[in-house]
């Protein structure tokens, strides 16, 4: 077959590092405000009747908007495969705690509200905040160790050995990142619930968000000048051939310099943390003031630019390593093959379309807010 | 049997994927089941069957949103306990995977909560629309699943490249149209609708005999018995067909699952029961029925079907044919672009055996110094342990034969009689409620226990496609999974009962309404008193 070649490899390969980071915006942009609402629940809602209005804010959607975890996962297997073979199998016990959660969150939705015990609900609201305080704080977690580097190695067979443990992962700086993740994703979703919900929920949930929302810009900005100046960055020391292989060890690797290096080469990349704290700045101004839709609308600003950011600054690195640079997972070396890549992305061209479409019409057809006389007459409400 | 890395990681899967297909069956079917009864109710304007379209949808939700949480432990576990595995086939492997949440799973998560929350929100008509689109999701999405399992028991459309040590795709459209893919995507849909077919007759069954609920029981029972009786029939053929398909394709498991030790003259007879002796490779007490092999298997008479021993001899040419692609990949694999045709020619030529070589990793670390005795071992490594598949085989297509008769007679007597019941046969069906999902494991066993000792078939070892992980942690997540997933199944089974037996809500506004208006068209059309049913 000849089509596929008609769009270059390595063209191939940087359209789909786009589309990685099109994935985890648009789970961090809708699942976000899921978990960020499942974190806040405890703590913005007091009563039964608070609790239910605000879980109902996201109940018709969180199936929907959790989908872009799924599909990432499938994505990541399907376009970056060493990447899926190293990453999660590295980040083992890490990813146990996420799909506990996040196996724990959607039958906390579905079976809070079918049993009037009052025990009964309050377990599965925490179970509801562990499912989205814990999968907030560790995919933070996670990209602070990218950042600095992550303790694998391939052999020649190209099987990965990871040398690192559980509670390397919670260092300083993972931790921190883990924290702006966590804060970021706790202010949208207090965004969602000022958009979607009335009453007292939604004052509350305005002075939680804002709080949160400030912490997390500081937290980013710590974040970047301890990347500035704390953290080394990788360059590629040989230039990877021109639709070459997938093999990273095929390219030599350094750890020097600073990953900020890249805004010297790049400059434009300035625009992704600008707009991240443009964002945030904005989003945390209108909550405060009472703007409701502006709010969520520039939170999502926000948080694009944040995700933005780490990619565009790691460029061309996904998943460097910090005990044989060698190792490295490039965008030049670890991707699938051309022509799956080319078949991927026409399916993807045809669906991602269909998927905002459809999606777009359920938010068009719940729009509005959800009120305390709609919970308590719904039968179908949780 | 030793607890190491692989071990555990095949128990660990082979749990949560067993776990996951306790609610995925009865998904597919159910999703199907209450859309033909809304549309029935769309269609006539009925209450009863708005009334019935939510009773079921109440047990559905509670039930899917268990299949969506486990599911994601599966999109997730290749690359957590089978690394090795995710590198050398993601680059095939992954992408019917990806697809399946574009296509599928996507439209079915993001109407499924329109479904539940819509129905005051949408007209009749796109709340209908919205229900099939939950069907239709979920039913995409077992296609590609088995798409990508399709292709881990019959590997077509892609080749080994020596040089990102790999499987590559070749052919999406091989990938996609794998016969074996196809035969199971058709067989295990088709089982998932007799599971929610059984499950909706036994539940209105047990309304039946204690008297509640008539109308909606019976009902019920007639779209389950008739939807069920095509379903069941389906199961059955296209079992044959995969059975056919793997004549080919998979001819070790299909010697397995039939305890064929030896090959027979064609053509070949099926043996009904037997004790079969891995160690002796022979059947003992044997009941044969003469034919019948051959003509399930080769649909002639006259073509053989290789038994265990020649396929084993096979195993050890493949190995050595191996041997020599493995060389020859370590050639390649120093001089890259600079190796010599001569080598990528006896690559080219061997190459397809490469995997066979790999099996002899258990034995050596480099497979190229593996004693005779070892080749003798590692060939005698590809046939899977028999008596379990053989029973559990038997097992799976008993019952989904007895499912043909449970479904033809309910069929009958819902369609043609009096739509009554004898008592024995209500009994009955609420107490074969649990035997699809006994089978649907079965027959996930003797697909995926009978592949080994392959994760890929003929092109990757299972011993090989583990992560780098500790004992320690998989014992760990095991214990995580096992203690979480059974509190999840006594909290699900606990909800499920307390609904059952709660029953559905009559919408008694709604049913007054109509009853108005049909008692009027009733007497406008022949002037009799109405006979109505206050329900309907």
């Amino acid at each position: 077959m000849i089509l596929y070649e008609m769009i270059d490899f390595d063209i191939l390969r940087v359209i789909w590092w786009g589309l990685l980071g099109v994935l985890l915006i648009g789970f961090a942009l809708t699942d976000g405000f899921d978990m960020g609402v499942g974190a806040l629940l405890p703590f913005i809602a007091r009563t039964d009747e608070e609790r239910r209005l605000v879980i109902n804010t996201v109940g018709p959607v969180w199936e929907g908007n959790q989908v872009w975890f799924i599909l990432g996962g499938g994505a990541i297997f399907a376009a970056w495969p060493p990447l899926y073979a190293v990453s999660f199998s590295g980040f083992y016990l890490a990813m146990f705690l996420i799909l506990a959660a996040l196996i724990l969150r959607p039958v906390a939705f579905k079976y809070r509200s079918k049993r009037d015990d009052p025990r009964w609900r309050y377990g599965w609201d925490w179970a509801l905040f562990v499912g989205g305080a814990v999968p907030a704080l560790i995919f933070g977690v996670a990209v602070g160790n990218v950042l600095q580097g992550v303790p694998f190695r391939l052999t020649e067979d190209l099987f990965s050995l990871y040398e690192g443990s559980f509670f390397g992962l919670l260092n300083p700086f993972a931790l921190l990142a883990g924290a702006v993740s966590l804060s970021m994703l706790i202010a949208h979703g207090a965004a969602w619930v000022a958009l979607k919900a009335e009453g007292p929920v939604v004052e509350r949930a305005r002075r939680f968000g804002t709080f949160a929302g400030l912490f997390a810009m500081a937290g980013y900005a710590l974040a970047g000048l301890w990347l500035a100046f704390g953290i080394d960055g990788y360059v590629m020391t040989t230039q990877a051939a021109a639709g070459g292989h997938s093999n990273p060890l095929l390219t030599e690797v350094a750890r020097e310099g600073s990953w900020l290096a890249a805004y010297a080469v790049r400059p434009w990349i300035i625009i992704a943390p600008a707009m991240g704290f443009a964002g945030m700045a904005l989003a945390y101004l209108s909550l405060w003031r009472g703007g409701e839709l502006s709010a969520l609308l520039f939170s999502k600003l926000g948080i694009t630019g944040v995700i933005a950011s780490v990619g565009l600054t790691m460029f061309p690195f996904i998943l460097p390593s910090s005990i044989d640079p060698r190792s490295s997972l490039t965008v030049w070396d670890s991707s699938s093959s051309h022509f799956t890549l080319f078949v991927m992305l026409v399916v993807t061209v045809i669906f991602m379309p269909l998927i905002l479409l459809y999606t777009a019409w359920v938010y068009k057809v719940l729009w509005g807010k959800v009120t305390m006389d709609e919970i308590t007459e719904n039968k179908n409400a949780y | 049997m030793e607890l190491d890395v692989v071990e555990l990681s095949r128990l660990q899967f082979a749990m949560t994927a067993m776990y996951h297909f306790l609610f995925v069956p009865l998904t597919l079917g159910l999703s199907i089941l209450i859309a033909i009864m809304e549309t029935v109710y769309v269609m006539t304007g009925r209450p009863i069957w708005r009334q019935m379209t939510k009773f079921w949808g109440t047990l559905f939700g509670i039930n899917f949103v268990l299949g969506v949480a486990t599911g994601i432990t599966m999109e997730f576990q290749f690359g957590m306990n089978w690394s090795y595995y995710s590198h050398y086939v993601g680059d095939v492997f992954g992408a019917p995977l990806a697809i399946e949440g574009l296509m599928a799973f996507f439209l079915e998560a993001t109407f499924v909560g329109l479904w539940f929350f819509g129905w005051d929100k949408l007209s009749k008509v796109a709340h209908m629309v919205v229900g099939w689109l939950v069907a239709i999701g979920s039913n995409f999405s077992a296609l590609w699943i088995l798409i990508a399992n399709g292709w881990m028991q019959n590997p077509v459309g892609a080749e080994f490249n020596p040089m990102t040590m790999r499987m590559e795709m070749t052919s999406f459209f091989d990938v996609m149209f794998n016969e074996v893919a196809q035969a199971k995507f058709v067989h295990t849909v088709s089982a998932g609708y007799v599971t929610a077919s059984v499950f909706v007759l036994g539940v209105s069954a047990w309304y039946l005999l204690k008297g509640r609920h008539i109308e909606l029981a019976r009902r019920s029972m007639t779209v389950a018995s008739s939807f069920g009786l095509a379903a069941a029939l389906s199961v059955v053929l296209l079992g044959d067909e995969s059975g056919y398909s793997a004549t080919h394709t998979q001819r070790m498991k299909l010697a397995a699952m039939e305890g064929m030790w030896h090959t027979e003259e064609a053509p070949a007879s099926f043996t009904l029961v037997a004790l079969p002796d891995q160690e002796a490779r022979e059947n003992h007490y044997a009941i044969k029925i003469p034919y019948a092999m051959g003509l399930i298997a080769t649909r002639s008479l006259t073509k053989d079907i290789p038994g265990i021993e020649d396929l084993v001899a096979e195993s050890e040419e493949r190995i050595r044919s191996g041997l020599i692609a493995y060389d020859a990949l370590m050639t390649i694999r120093q001089e890259r672009e600079a190796t010599s045709p001569e080598i990528m020619a006896t690559f080219e030529e061997h190459g397809g055996d490469l995997g066979y070589a790999l099996l002899l990793k258990r034995y050596a670390e480099d497979p190229r110094n593996a004693t005779e005795a070892q080749i003798e071992q590692a060939a005698n490594d590809t046939v899977p342990t028999v008596w379990p598949l053989f029973w559990a085989f038997r097992i799976m297509v008993g019952l989904g034969f007895a499912f043909i008769g449970v479904m033809a007679y309910f069929f009958v007597r819902s369609n043609f009689g009096s739509r009554t019941y004898p008592r024995w046969s209500l009994v009955a069906a609420v107490a074969i409620i649990p035997t699809p999902w006994i089978a649907a494991e079965l027959g996930w066993f003797v697909a995926e226990y009978g592949r080994q000792p392959w994760t890929v078939d003929g092109v990757l070892p299972t011993a090989l496609s583990v992560s780098n992980l500790s004992v320690t942690s998989i014992l760990l997540t095991l214990a995580g999974f096992i203690t979480f997933y059974t509190i999840l199944f006594v909290i699900e089974m606990g909800l499920m009962l307390k609904y059952i037996r709660k029953g559905p809500v009559q919408d008694v506004e709604e049913t007054e309404k109509w009853r108005v208006r049909h008692e009027h068209r009733l007497r406008t059309h022949d002037g009799r008193d109405p006979f109505a049913n206050p329900a309907e």
